[in-house]
């Protein structure tokens, strides 16, 4: 299998790296590029522990392939409390006992901030909706849907 | 959160600090940023995979198994069968004296369910061990399959494994546990009315987040390190010391965060193959279940089979309760005789009954083994008993919440196991109930007490 080389910028910082042609994102990001924030929970995008968010979109970074995000722009979890300000949603989530194991809390996290990122005031039903490819075993929806809320009121008040 | 003081008032000193009070957990934080630590968030030079060829039949005996094309497949670094594995067949519960050894790390003569495994791949890459676990060839002679309980304990049943003649297990106390406590017969014999139901349960997956799996490095002197995701750190180091003929010390266990287990990884299944694997390749082995592997192959909540016969007076005594209880093990023990037995010792339930006659039974089937996982052995026991409750109580026209309160275990009640109750608290947990769902009780119910009986 050939190496081929990537570029893109992984939560601000300029990145490049020769990875296996055919990797995913996911591997990419975990085995070569030092971040393991994005999980591997399925591998077939039917979880969502591994969702990152590329030039603003939510993917799933298990279906991505690495190859494909050539210049892309792409955050993770771990990049969200760069300057170590937590965001809003990583307050809410441990304020609101929003997650247990935590496996699926980045890829959670990811989903609901994609979310706010377009809708700033979302309705209990876009949470819903924003959270739907994301599997929680552990700590049940209420309250990642509770916290996710909770986070965009605390945004809209820093806003305002 | 609500604390209802006046229950055991005096019983207590209120000098409680912690409950009732909000406490950050202290892995939040790690969560939140991506920074906790689980076993797969490592990677090392020259990291290699394994791979499990599985058996793609319920039962059969291996006539032959060739490993030569895989053993030629690029990126192919090392084979493993059963005739590598020092000491192939063990049992978990061992190191409590529940034998017998009965289970394969590697199938050699015979598979007992779809799964097993047969023969471990080590490859360079995920890939190139799963192209070569393609290639590897078994010769089955397919024979006949038990999936039912009740079928299986037939004595004309196909045979699941050698070490369970009858497939059952032998206790001690013979073919099943057993509690028999005051006389059952008379107590059907006064009762108004005599229920019988059967209730079944299907095996359920944990379903954890993180598939099971571990990472071992060789440490270069003889020792290895081994990253688990194991929920039960000490039976997999004592197990993996049986099963790979190596004393404790030269097994470094590392545990931490587990991505949910809920059960599902107190079984010793992948460590003791990875370990073999790093020393007889000296790289580093990950084995991490797909997703599959996870839902298909990881032992499941034990299928159930109760048979409950219950004798109840018109005034609401329930004055007989005879329990048949079977628990589907799959193929292997694991934990499964434990179930069984924690289920004996669960019945009658949390009701004081004065006639008692308890069977419990742990079966072998050609199913995947099944073990433990959240309250096995007692979360379907319950799930038949209070289903019960409410048929007893439609039965003899009684309220169901009432109907309990008359038959709810107090201190000092003897217990079927000859055990004396003591600190229930049944009784003031439906009083409480019944105040929160707004469910009313006539008032003699909410003036009983768990700690003695009204004259
Ligand atoms: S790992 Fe990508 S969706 Fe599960
Ligand atoms: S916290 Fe465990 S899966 Fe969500």
């Amino acid at each position: 299998m050939a190496r081929v080389p990537v570029q893109f910028t992984l939560n601000g910082e300029e990145r490049a790296e020769f990875i296996e042609s055919g990797t995913t994102l996911l591997h990419a990001l975990r085995d070569t590029m030092g971040d393991t924030s994005p999980k591997g929970g399925c591998q077939q995008g039917t979880c969502g522990a591994c969702s990152v968010i590329v030039d603003g979109e939510l993917r799933l970074s298990c279906l991505t392939l690495a190859q494909t995000c050539e210049g892309a722009a792409i955050e993770t979890t771990a990049g969200l409390a760069a300057g170590g300000v937590l965001h809003p949603l990583q307050r809410a989530i441990m304020d609101g006992f929003a997650a247990q194991c935590g496996f699926c809390t980045p890829g959670m996290i990811m989903a609901a901030k994609a979310l706010l990122d377009h809708t700033p005031n979302p309705t209990r039903e876009d949470v819903i909706e924003a959270i739907s490819g994301n599997v929680c075993r552990c700590t049940g929806y209420e309250p990642i849907i509770a916290a996710v809320l909770a986070a965009a009121r605390s945004n809209s008040q820093n806003a305002g | 959160m609500e604390i209802r003081k006046e229950y055991f008032a005096d019983e207590r000193q209120d000098d409680l600090h912690e409950i009732g009070q909000s406490r950050p957990r202290s892995d939040l934080p790690g969560h939140v940023t991506g920074k906790t630590n689980y076993f797969a968030d490592r990677t090392f030079p020259g990291l290699t995979h394994l791979k499990m060829v599985r058996s793609p039949h319920h039962h059969a005996n291996i006539r032959s198994i060739d490993t030569s094309e895989a053993e030629k497949h690029p990126g192919v670094i090392r084979v493993l069968t059963a005739k590598d594995v020092p000491h192939n067949v063990y049992t978990i519960l061992i190191l409590i004296q529940v034998g017998p050894e009965d289970e394969t790390v590697l199938a050699d003569r015979k598979v007992s369910w779809k799964g097993q495994a047969v023969v471990a791949v080590v490859a360079t890459s995920e890939r190139a061990a799963q192209e070569a676990a393609a290639k590897v060839r078994i010769d089955y002679e397919v024979l006949p399959a038990v999936f039912d309980m009740l079928e299986a304990l037939k004595p004309d049943a196909p045979e699941v494994n050698e070490h369970h003649p009858g497939n059952y297990y032998h206790y001690d106390s013979g073919d099943h546990r057993k509690v028999r406590f005051g006389d059952i017969d008379a107590g059907f014999a006064m009762a108004d009315h005599i229920l019988e139901q059967t209730y079944h349960s299907s095996p359920i997956e944990q379903a954890p987040a993180e598939t099971t799996g571990c990472i071992v490095t060789p440490d270069g002197n003889d020792r290895f390190t081994c990253y688990t995701n194991t929920q039960a750190m000490f039976f997999t180091l004592d197990n993996t010391s049986i099963i790979l003929q190596m004393p404790g010390h030269k097994l470094h266990m590392v545990g931490g965060t587990v991505g949910g287990g809920f059960g599902g990884k107190v079984d010793v299944i992948v460590e003791p193959i990875a370990i073999l694997a790093a020393k007889l390749t000296n790289r580093p082995v990950s084995f991490i279940y797909s997703r599959e592997e996870e839902m298909q192959i990881s032992s499941p909540r034990a299928a159930e089979t109760i048979i409950l016969r219950d004798g109840v007076m018109n005034d609401g005594r329930l004055v007989a309760r005879k329990v048949t209880g079977y628990t589907d093990a799959g193929a292997f023990s694991r934990h499964s005789p434990y179930g069984a037995q924690k289920g004996a010792a669960h019945y009658p339930g949390p009701y004081t009954v004065p006639n008692v006659w308890i069977d419990t039974y742990c079966v072998y089937t050609n199913r995947t083994p099944s073990s433990a996982m959240r309250g096995f052995g007692v979360t379907i026991a319950d799930f038949a008993l209070e289903v019960q409750m409410d048929k007893l109580a439609r039965l003899i026209g009684m309220d169901p919440l009432e109907f309990r309160f008359i038959n709810a275990y107090r201190d000092g009640d003897i217990k079927a196991h000859r055990q004396p109750t003591e600190g229930a608290a049944l009784i003031e947990c439906m009083q409480e109930a019944s105040r929160v769902a707004n469910w009313p009780v006539a008032e003699k119910y909410m003036a009983m007490s768990s700690r003695g009986r009204e004259a």
